[in-house]
């Protein structure tokens, strides 16, 4: 083999698109020329360079939902009713300001998450974390951010009487450069959780707090997913999401402040500690 | 625009035909079938149309051709069946705008005179200030390349389709993918390695 077949050969190698007798015979070729063996690792790097740049792009919720409403609509309403109940409990009016559109581009990305979910995670930790970025997402769409909005936190607590099994904790960190902008019931894993909102400078935090059921997560977790950042702890019998847009150092900050402001001490999880 | 009017009309007609009860089974396997991709079709869209709302308008059509003839698709995958639809609705409508104009848009092959690439901004911890910078270098030299080597390191790279895939999308043989592939990567790495020259 030659300088010039092999070019186009170790292509395909890194690709995986060799059988075993040009395999062997471009390896051949690359363990008698370091001009070739060069630019397979540079392709290599470069590949791998493509990978971590992480090219893919999201398409808008707006598309899906047209998408979805050319096509011959099955019972929609039903379906999505059926599989979160507290929608319909809890939002009347949600329901009916978001009106078709929104609830289609809603419920399609939530059929899209779990059918993306069922080939490729099967880990239910990975499975809640997508949901929580499905809800913050939710929420940004126009109207959907609060449903009791204001800076107050003595009355986005006692608002969510009633509503759900617990009390969420609503803390005040205007001092610390987080406004709350208000609370809202969402709905993670088909289980109703409160949505206390803040915001710094452009930035939605959404802070999804709900009871801590036997088969939840106890460990906390930091990662990003679709480009959020995600940061999860547990205390107090309670599970606490802080999602956001905003950069990892500045949402650990805000996790920091919640759970200062918290009653009572607890070990805080290895990202949270300063260094 | 595209002639979405037109599909839309085709599709009603259809439509009209069927039982209510089928065309919701119909629509229900489509939606499973093909929403998935959604995400790799609007990525090609983007890269081939470069202008988001063009890319919108060139994903929604390729949806309504897809499930107009989704009763002769047979497999076997769906996914480069959707991305080869995507593709000739793309090229359909710059042959479109190639008759409408006296100058060419965008199937020029010479990068140099390519329009600019588009820019997003993307949410990014600044832990990854460096690599964002880095993906979005990268995002541009990949914008940047002529067409037909555009189009095979997004199949490839982004989209993740193999050869056999790809050539079918494209409408080419496996080995004109391959040379394809390996002219483009070569010239985005010597575009990248023209760029880190620059940057130092």
């Amino acid at each position: 083999m030659n300088c010039s077949e092999a070019e186009i050969l170790i292509h395909a190698l890194l690709d995986g698109e060799l059988d075993a007798g040009h395999m062997r015979d471009v390896e051949g070729h690359l363990a008698g020329c370091a001009e070739c063996s060069k630019k397979l690792a540079a392709f290599r790097g470069m590949r791998r360079a493509i990978t971590e740049a992480n090219l893919k792009e999201t398409a808008p919720l707006s598309l899906r939902g047209r998408i979805e409403q050319s096509l011959p609509a099955p019972a929609r309403e039903e379906t999505f009713a059926a599989k979160a109940p507290h929608f319909g409990t809890f939002r009347p009016s949600r329901r009916s300001f978001a009106g078709g559109f929104a609830t289609g581009a809603i419920l399609s990305a939530a059929v899209a998450a779990t059918l993306a979910l069922g080939v490729f995670r099967s880990d239910q930790d990975q499975l809640i974390t997508a949901e929580v970025v499905s809800a913050h997402l939710r929420s940004l769409q126009p109207g959907h951010l609060t449903d009791v909005e204001t800076s107050d936190q003595h009355t986005v607590k006692p608002w969510f009487n009633g509503k759900l099994d617990v009390a969420p904790p609503v803390v005040d960190l205007a001092a610390q450069g987080f406004m709350l902008v208000g609370g809202r019931l969402d709905d993670i894993n088909d289980e109703a959780v409160a949505a206390i909102v803040y915001r710094r400078r452009n930035h939605v935090v959404n802070l999804f707090i709900a009871q801590q059921a036997g088969g939840g997560r106890r460990s906390s977790l930091s990662e990003s997913h679709r480009g959020f950042n995600i940061r999860y702890w547990s205390e107090g019998g309670l599970g606490f999401w802080a999602v956001s847009d905003l950069n990892g150092a500045e949402l650990d900050e805000f996790c920091q402040n919640v759970r200062a402001s918290l009653p009572g001490p607890s070990a805080a999880p290895d990202w949270l500690r300063r260094p | 625009m595209l002639a979405r009017t037109q599909h839309a009309a085709l599709w009603t007609a259809e439509h009209g035909i069927m039982s209510a009860g089928d065309d919701v089974e119909r629509a229900r396997r489509f939606r499973e079938a093909a929403l998935p991709h959604l995400d790799d079709a609007y990525t090609l869209a983007r890269y081939l149309m470069r202008d988001k709302a063009d890319a919108d308008d060139a994903v929604q059509e390729c949806y309504l051709r897809a499930l107009h003839h989704f009763d002769s698709y047979r497999g076997p995958a769906m996914k480069p069946w959707l991305l080869a639809i995507l593709r000739n609705v793309c090229n359909a409508e710059f042959a479109r705008r190639a008759t409408q104009q006296t100058a060419p848009v965008s199937v020029d092959e010479d990068p140099a005179t390519e329009e600019r690439v588009w820019h997003e901004p993307q949410p990014s911890p600044e832990s990854e200030l460096i690599r964002y910078r880095d993906g979005e270098t990268i995002r541009q030299l990949v914008a940047a390349l002529p067409p037909i080597f555009r189009e095979v390191i997004v199949l490839r790279e982004i989209n993740s389709l193999s050869y056999r895939d790809i050539a079918e999308v494209a409408g080419v043989p496996v080995g004109t993918v391959m040379s394809r592939l390996a002219r483009a990567r070569s010239m985005l790495r010597a575009a990248w390695n023209a760029e880190q020259g620059r940057a130092t």
